[in-house]
């Protein structure tokens, strides 16, 4: 099987934000594997290892990606590629994203795609199914549970808390949800193994794409940290005060009860 | 043809989500003085969600009825709004952020190679360009998204942010039923196993009472069970909490679960983890139960409690039934 994983590099979900000139600060914040893209590593290194076939993590970003893709060569991917748009694109959106791995993907016939439900940055969830229906690809996202036989999968999808079985014949695109299995630690030796392993580095030439081409439908304007919240009110006395004190704000002051 | 908006209902288990009626607000806050037009799709009679549609301020409603509709799968409603939206040609589209909404508008987008802005909590007028505001980075920070060009204007909404318009039922408009062959669907959901609680459904509900790890077993949540019945509320959890099974992952709030925007959000004996703060920060008002208190959720609570929440939570039960009875 031919075995992909889109893996978007994220902040650390621990990291503070600050916003300096309308713009998220990166100046030494520490980056991950977004958390989504680490359960789609995972599940495509059990995939392969029950069906056979390699598994490739491609991703889009700067030189910097190099290191996320190392730890998912680490945790036991075959092949990595990263397209470095830092060169060419100053700007960018899903449309942009999902154009590029669209012609990367053309002529390339995956069985699978894994991506992440969401990134946790941005946050849209659209990459998956965009590209999904860029390459005439059934899709589903936030699964659970993923058993491939004879080309047909049967899959365990989250709605909101409900479960969802399904059937669909391969080549798929699935999208990652918690609950689908626990991504493994890096080990030394696959470290090590890991530094070993291909990892192609293409730019938007490559591809044949133009700016133009990519060229994002929408538009950031502003960036902006949320109104800091004033401090709250911890109750005092007897916990039974407390509790009158409570009902009485809730239902007088704030008007929420 | 005259400009109108289109805006999705969305059935669950044959009633509306409440976000359906937001769409409505969402698409009017876009242009007031242009046709809102609803589609709702489904299997079976759909005059009655078509009729709420019409009472929360759309003009004009299209009924698409089809065995292979009543599962959602994005090809099968993917199909159907693409056709509306050919028959139609509106210039903005508005559906719901939720399991649904989310799946089947990149579909459409990256069919019709447009932009799409998800999970809206605003949206503003600045001079005559429609100004989505979203949250990023886990609720850490917003940003402010535009269309590049004026070609049609297509969001999500998250639920419980933009407030539907009073329902009117004395309102009146043309329900029409297309007919659409839906078909050729490669995804077959073979069963749809329900977990939600019955009752209020968590994402839409207006007050959340949620418990961690500090209310220490299945048990335990009973008494929250009671106080959001009392409140007409819906219970939610912590990772922490479903991880010791204390309850179902359904009801899971945060980073990886779901995010909430209800008025009220109590949170008992949980810790307020960041991860766990992604889901449920932009709570109207937030209150914190938690016997130590160091615990960061008093940081982003409005009001707190320290104290032990069985010994709380009985309290507040009691002092709402008997505020519940001065009331009425
Ligand atoms: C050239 C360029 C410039 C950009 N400039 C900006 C900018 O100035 N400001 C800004 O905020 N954003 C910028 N972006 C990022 C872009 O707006 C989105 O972050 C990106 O399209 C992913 O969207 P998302 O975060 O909503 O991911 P989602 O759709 O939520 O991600 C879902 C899944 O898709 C896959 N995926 C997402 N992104 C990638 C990726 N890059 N590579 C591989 N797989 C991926 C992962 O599996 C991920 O889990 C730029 C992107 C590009 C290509
Ligand atoms: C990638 C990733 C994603 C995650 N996603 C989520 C997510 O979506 N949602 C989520 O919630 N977490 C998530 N987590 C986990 C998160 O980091 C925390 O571990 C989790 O939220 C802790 O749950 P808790 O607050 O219930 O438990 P704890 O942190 O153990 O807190 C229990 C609290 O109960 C209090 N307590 C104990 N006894 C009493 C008593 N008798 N009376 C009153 N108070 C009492 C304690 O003081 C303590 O503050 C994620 C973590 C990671 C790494």
């Amino acid at each position: 099987m031919n075995i992909y994983v889109l893996l978007k590099k994220t902040f650390d979900t621990e990291e503070a934000i600050s916003v300096s000139g309308n713009q998220i600060d990166e100046s030494g914040a520490e980056f991950i594997i977004n958390p989504y893209d680490e359960y789609a590593v995972e599940e495509a290194i059990q995939q392969r290892d029950k069906n056979g076939g390699t598994v490739t993590v491609v991703t889009i970003g700067d030189e910097d990606s190099e290191k996320q893709l190392r730890t998912a060569l680490a945790m036991g991917a075959d092949d990595a590629v990263l397209i470095d748009t830092s060169d060419d694109l100053d700007e960018g959106d899903q449309f942009t994203t999902a154009k590029i791995l669209e012609t990367f993907f053309e002529g390339k016939e995956a069985d699978l795609i894994l991506a992440g439900n969401v990134a946790i940055d941005e946050a849209s969830g659209q990459v998956g199914p965009r590209l999904a229906e860029r390459l005439n690809m059934p899709f589903i996202t936030t699964i659970v549970k993923l058993d491939i036989e004879d080309g047909t999968a049967e899959i365990e999808k989250d709605v909101e808390g409900d479960l969802e079985k399904i059937e669909v014949s391969l080549p798929v695109l699935v999208t990652c949800q918690q609950g689908l299995n626990e991504p493994r630690y890096t080990s030394l030796p696959g470290i090590m193994k890991a530094k070993k392993k291909p990892l192609e580095q293409l730019e938007l030439d490559d591809l044949d794409l133009d700016e133009d081409d990519v060229e994002a439908k929408t538009a950031t304007i502003s960036i902006f940290l949320p109104p800091k919240k004033q401090a709250g009110r911890i109750l005092v006395g007897e916990t039974g005060e407390q509790v009158k004190e409570l009902v009485s704000l809730l239902s007088n002051e704030a008007k929420v009860i | 043809m005259s400009e109108k908006i289109l805006v999705i209902g969305e059935l669950q288990q044959g009633v509306l989500r409440k976000v359906s009626y937001e769409t409505i607000a969402a698409a009017k806050q876009i242009n007031e003085n242009v046709e809102i037009l609803a589609l709702v799709l489904g299997d079976g009679d759909l005059q009655q969600p078509a009729e709420e549609m019409i009472h929360y301020g759309a003009d004009r409603v299209i009924t698409v009825s089809h065995a292979n509709l009543s599962n959602y799968t994005s090809e099968g409603y993917g199909q159907v709004i693409m056709e509306v939206m050919e028959d139609e040609k509106p210039s903005s589209i508005i559906m719901g952020h939720t399991s649904v909404g989310k799946d089947v508008t990149p579909k459409i987008a990256s069919r019709l190679e447009l932009g799409l802005i998800s999970d809206a909590v605003a949206i503003e007028k600045e001079d005559d360009q429609v100004v989505f505001t979203r949250p990023i980075y886990s609720g850490k920070a917003f940003e402010k998204k535009v269309m590049k060009d004026d070609g049609l204007l297509f969001a999500t909404i998250r639920p419980n942010n933009i407030s539907a318009l009073e329902p009117d039922s004395s309102r009146t408009g043309d329900i029409i039923a297309k007919e659409v062959d839906v078909k050729d669907l490669r995804t077959i959901v073979k069963e749809v196993i329900r977990k939600k609680t019955e009752g209020v459904d968590l994402m839409e509900a207006k007050i959340v009472i949620a418990g961690g790890r500090g209310v220490k077993s299945a048990e335990g949540f009973n008494a929250l069970y009671e106080l959001a019945d009392l409140l007409g509320g819906a219970v939610g959890a912590s990772r922490g909490a479903c991880d010791a099974d204390y309850c179902d992952y359904s009801l899971q709030i945060g980073q990886t679960g779901k995010v909430v925007t209800p008025d009220l959000y109590i949170a008992v004996g949980i810790s307020g983890a960041i991860q766990h703060m992604a889901g449920m920060s932009n709570s109207k008002v937030i209150v914190a139960i938690n016997s130590d208190e160091e615990a960061n959720i008093f940081k982003m609570a409005d009001y707190g409690i320290v104290g032990d929440l069985f010994e709380v939570l009985p309290l507040l039960i009691k002092e709402i039934k008997l505020e519940g009875a001065l009331v009425s």
